[in-house]
């Protein structure tokens, strides 16, 4: 299979996403420049974090309407799987791809340490080798990560499963203390209604490795490859 | 932002909002055409509906 | 200075007093010119003789550094310092300063101390790879201090993080003298192949000068000449002399640059900072031995009306100096196209040794390269031992009555905020990105691997303003055994160093003296420890209405990991280990962290240090973390055994127990500081190993007691004199900043 990480001027997280599915989990990747409006194949995008065009109007909001945006849009469109990670997520939900938005942090400081997430749908592409309820340590780097969404919004995002990762103690409880931006409802990761869309702000390409300090992370990108290898024995049968 | 106000000296400071504001120099026929390309970019990049609000003024200049 | 001043409507001879040089600066000048220089010319002469471009008054003590050794590339002299780590490959790194600006406008100041720091090092070719810093402030008990601190920290994450380079280490330290003028010292470090390196040299007659990046404008006109006086309460109204950052414009740059090296389309790169497009002009021409002629309206402004004086001395960041060759010009245009950025031919390289800048046609200054950048006077200053010296050296730490509640003392050092935890710091940092860092902040050295090559690279930066204050010489020794030091805990081999020297106003005897007993110090502990200075800076003239700041030389050191899995943390990682110190038992109260934040005192003899003990001590350790015979390092420094244990014990979250011989003075043993003096866990089965080691490198080894539980117990001579629980130490250590930064 083939993922294709965007670049976008000012991405800055590319290198470690590239990184992790070449070296750590031997698969193929590609960058796509920003400027691109067709895309060749590829099996999964990934939205890079980064401060994208500086992030000076709003984090992504730039991003978010560049030419390969609309080729994002068309491919997710199609039921192409599509992962935003910190500035791909914000980007995305600009682009109007996910639902609600990020806020500067309830600390109005730019926050970078370590987090856990709980998995609150674990039958997405992104999250079936995850345990429902499994909680993954990753970290988070941002200054805008606080999700916000309507009231109304957030209970449809709770209806249809939208909330895939909450942030959550070690023991899988949400609270304050685990809630690194002051988001609402603990909200780290959301998907789009029809689940092939998904960004959260945490890193899992950050943490791919012991060395580095986690190997959750993995069990994301793991789960979107395991997707391709089961799709391509039905399609081989 | 509040808190360094105060650290400089300015006690009576009691509530900061922080916004954006934005300078545009606009080619247009009319006050109305402007008001509604004012309209349009706000609506699609200038603020996101989410979380933002915005009002605007117009004024004529000198090209 | 009115514009009009600085423009030159007035007759120079009332001029130059006003831009900062002397009357015998100026004669020089004329000397060197030939002829009376005109106003614009003097602007030049004025921003490149400032101190801070020209280190007039330093120049002869930095010859005493040792600069040369087997692994050294580019010593001094260029952008950066550049040292070779084998396959290929080199280390680029530099330390500067970025006080005065940090003082009046600390966001920004500190923000474009980062990108300044960071442009050094790709003008050179290196892809960035990690930022430190060292900074000191008055202490955090008022609201300015907490302004100043905030400002900075923020700015530093603010253009760091924005650019995507790790911000993975540093040191904070809080003392009344920093108040008005606080230290803000940023280093970078960048890794690249060696044959990619290019010099900021003005090469090949016929060979275009570009200028790519962001537009020219008036933001820091004259900073460099603001940096080299003393700051005073006017400073704030010199706003406009601090420049802004764009880490975004920045980051392209990056990008930008290091495709156009890659691809080997320029002769020459040089950045713009200090003293704008003068330095980078006359710098690139003298280097190369060649002249330049310039059209100075091509260069793009930002705002209109700019003078020509103004061109050539406005110090807008984001800026970079390209030599190209005619037939390359257009890929390199291709280049930054790609990025959106610009980039305008403003003139070419000439036979001559004359740097020629016309503006629409009429030529505003020719001036010969090598005199504007290097022809400036060198002063040997007067230089005289201060009166505090000798009675402060007379204090006895000793006749001051003994602690009795040591842990009660242990809890004050450790949420004293020169001690305490600087995670309020940090995570305001992004130092994961790029996924290279093996060990973060918080440790004695930060880890970064190194990509494909299976090794990494250790970075620290250290300086204790309290020891060079008391003992000059002294205090440049200590900077750079514990910069060093901290390396071999972590196991890597020191291969070079970067320096950055902030004093006061070195025209007066004592702050020269105290500078240049710093230098000798230092170069001396350089030579024995055989580790080369490849760069650095310094910074005079901080001194806020004659109060100066004490003498901070501060260390920033590089160190090879041949084995990136094979380095060693601070923590006590597992219960059951045995605790030793390796090193001497030679310590002082004098100058300690005991002294100032139990008694409020800065006074005393610091301990002295054995450089040829310390280089075996180092080789010890680094062999030992080779051999995975250590299972823990952690270099005992302010707040001696004490914070050092419990600094272990927090690291790794294991508790611990500790048996020192019975001791008249057990506040000595416990908080008294010396250097050499490291501690370290290891596995009870590997201690025979480790006793055999020490004895053939002659170094002491004492063991002291074991890892486990959640306490850390400390008996004296049997008797307890620390029983605390790891979660009050945690909160003491913890939660200060958090709590006082609100």
């Amino acid at each position: 299979m083939k993922f294709g990480v965007i670049v976008f001027p000012g991405s800055n997280c590319d290198l470690d996403a590239y990184h992790l599915v070449r070296d750590v989990l031997n698969e193929r990747v590609e960058y796509v420049g920003y400027d691109r409006r067709l895309l060749g194949y590829y099996d999964v995008l990934i939205l890079p974090g980064g401060f994208s065009y500086g992030d000076y109007l709003r984090s992504g909001a730039i991003a978010a309407r560049t030419p390969v945006m609309e080729a994002v849009a068309d491919f997710a469109d199609r039921g192409g799987l599509v992962l935003g990670i910190c500035n791909g997520f914000q980007a995305l939900t600009e682009a109007g791809l996910l639902p609600g938005a990020l806020c500067r942090n309830g600390s109005l400081q730019f926050r970078c340490r370590q987090v856990y997430v709980r998995v609150d749908n674990n039958s997405l592409p992104f999250t079936t080798l995850a345990a429902e309820g499994e909680v993954l340590r990753m970290p988070v780097a941002h200054g805008d990560g606080s999700y916000y969404a309507p009231p109304e919004l957030l209970q449809e995002l709770d209806r249809n499963g939208q909330v895939v990762f909450r942030y959550a103690d070690q023991d899988g409880r949400t609270n304050t203390e685990a809630n690194p931006n002051g988001s609402i409802d603990n909200i780290a990761g959301v998907s789009n209604r029809s689940g092939n869309v998904i960004g959260l702000m945490p890193h899992p390409e950050r943490a791919g490795e012991i060395a580095l300090g986690s190997e959750d992370g993995l069990v994301i990108f793991k789960s979107l490859i395991g997707h391709f290898q089961n799709r391509e024995v039905v399609e081989d049968v | 932002m509040e808190s360094s106000l105060k650290a400089l000296g300015f006690d009576g400071v009691h509530r900061v909002r922080v916004g954006k504001y934005l300078e545009l120099i606009l080619v247009a026929s009319s006050r109305e055409n402007a008001a509604s390309l004012v309209e349009d970019m706000a609506g699609r990049l200038l603020s996101n509906p989410v979380i933002e609000n915005y009002n605007y003024t117009l004024q004529e200049v000198e090209t | 200075m009115s514009e009009q001043e600085k423009a030159g409507t007035d007759k120079p001879e009332k001029l130059w007093r006003k831009l900062g040089l002397s009357d015998h600066e100026y004669e020089v000048i004329v000397e060197q010119l030939g002829r009376e220089p005109n106003p614009v010319e003097l602007n030049m002469y004025s921003v490149m003789w400032s101190e801070h471009c020209s280190y007039k008054h330093s120049r002869s003590s930095l010859k005493l550094f040792p600069t040369d050794g087997p692994r050294v590339v580019q010593g001094p002299g260029e952008n950066a310092g550049v040292v070779d780590i084998g396959d290929g490959y080199a280390a680029v790194f530099k330390i500067e300063s970025h006080n005065h600006p940090s003082a009046v406008e600390p966001y920004q100041g500190a923000a474009t101390g980062v990108g300044g720091i960071l442009r050094d090092i790709y003008t050179m070719g290196a892809q960035p790879i990690a930022f430190l810093n060292s900074l000191r402030f008055g202490p955090p008990d008022n609201a300015r201090g907490r302004y100043l601190f905030a400002g900075v920290v923020a700015g530093i994450g603010g253009y760091g993080n924005c650019v995507g380079i790790p911000t993975v280490g540093g040191e904070v330290y809080f003392e009344p003298c920093y108040r008005g003028n606080p230290l803000v010292n940023a280093m970078c470090v960048g890794v690249m192949p060696v044959e990619r390196l290019v010099l900021g040299k003005a090469c090949g007659e016929g060979n275009l000068v570009a200028l790519a990046g962001a537009r020219t404008g008036r933001d820091g006109i004259h900073g460099v000449t603001f940096a080299s006086e003393e700051l005073s309460d006017q400073s704030e109204k010199d706003r406009p002399a601090v420049q802004v950052g764009d880490p975004f414009l920045g980051k392209l740059l990056i990008d930008a640059t290091l495709e156009a090296v890659d691809r080997k389309l320029v002769a020459g790169v040089q950045d713009l900072g200090g003293a704008g497009l003068t330095c980078a002009l006359t710098e690139t021409a003298s280097r190369a031995g060649t002249g330049l002629e310039i059209d100075l309206e091509k260069v793009l402004l930002r705002e209109e009306g700019l003078e020509p004086f103004e061109i050539l001395t406005s110090e807008s960041q984001e800026r970079m100096l390209f030599i190209v060759e005619p037939q390359r010009l257009e890929e390199l245009e291709g280049i930054f196209r790609h990025w959106e950025l610009p980039l305008t031919v403003l003139g070419r390289v000439s036979s001559g040794k004359m740097v020629t800048v016309r503006y629409h046609g009429e030529i505003v200054a020719e001036v010969p390269a090598g005199s504007v950048a290097g022809g400036s006077p060198e002063y040997e200053p007067e230089s005289r031992e201060p009166a505090y010296i000798r009675e402060l050296a007379a204090f006895d730490p000793l006749g001051l009555p003994p602690v009795k509640n040591r842990g009660k003392a242990l809890l004050d050092l450790l949420s004293a905020p020169d001690v305490a935890s600087k995670e309020w710091v940090w995570q305001q940092y992004d130092y994961m990105v790029r996924t290279c860092t093996l060990e973060g902040p918080g440790g004695d050295a930060a880890v970064l691997r190194l990509r494909g090559s299976g090794k990494a690279l250790a970075v620290a930066v250290d300086g204790n303003g309290r020891h060079a204050y008391l003992d000059p010489r002294l205090g440049g020794m200590l900077a750079v055994a514990e910069a060093t030091r901290n390396l071999s805990c972590s196991g890597a081999e020191p291969i070079g160093i970067t320096d950055c020297l902030n004093f006061g106003n070195p025209e007066k005897p004592e702050m020269f003296w105290q500078f240049r007993q710093s230098v000798e110090g230092m170069a001396e502990a350089c030579r024995v420890l055989e580790v080369p200075v490849v760069g650095g800076n310094v910074s005079f003239y901080n001194e806020v209405e004659d109060e100066a700041i004490y003498p901070t030389p501060v260390v920033g050191a590089v160190g090879l990991l041949e084995k990136a899995d094979q380095h060693c943390g601070i923590g006590f990682c597992a219960e059951g280990n045995l605790i030793c110190l390796i090193g001497p038992h030679h310590i002082s109260l004098g100058g300690s962290q005991f002294l100032k934040t139990i008694h409020g005192r800065v006074a005393g003899s610091p301990a002295g240090i054995d450089l040829p003990g310390e280089k075996k001590l180092q080789a010890f350790l680094r062999r030992l973390v080779a051999g995975k015979l250590i299972m823990s390092a952690h270099d005992l420094s302010d707040g001696g055994l004490g914070v050092a244990v419990a600094e272990s014990c927090l690291k790794g979250g294991t508790g611990a127990a500790l048996d020192l011989p019975s001791s008249p003075r057990p506040d000595l043993d416990l908080f008294g500081e010396g250097p050499s003096r490291v501690l370290v866990s290891i596995r009870p089965a590997d201690l025979g190993d480790v006793s055999k080691q020490a004895g053939e490198a002659g170094v002491r080894l004492s063991e002291l007691g074991w890892t486990g539980g959640k306490k850390l117990e400390i008996n004296c001579g049997g008797s307890r004199v620390v029983s605390l629980e790891l979660e009050a130490m945690k909160k003491a250590y913890e939660e200060v900043f958090s709590w006082m930064m609100k």
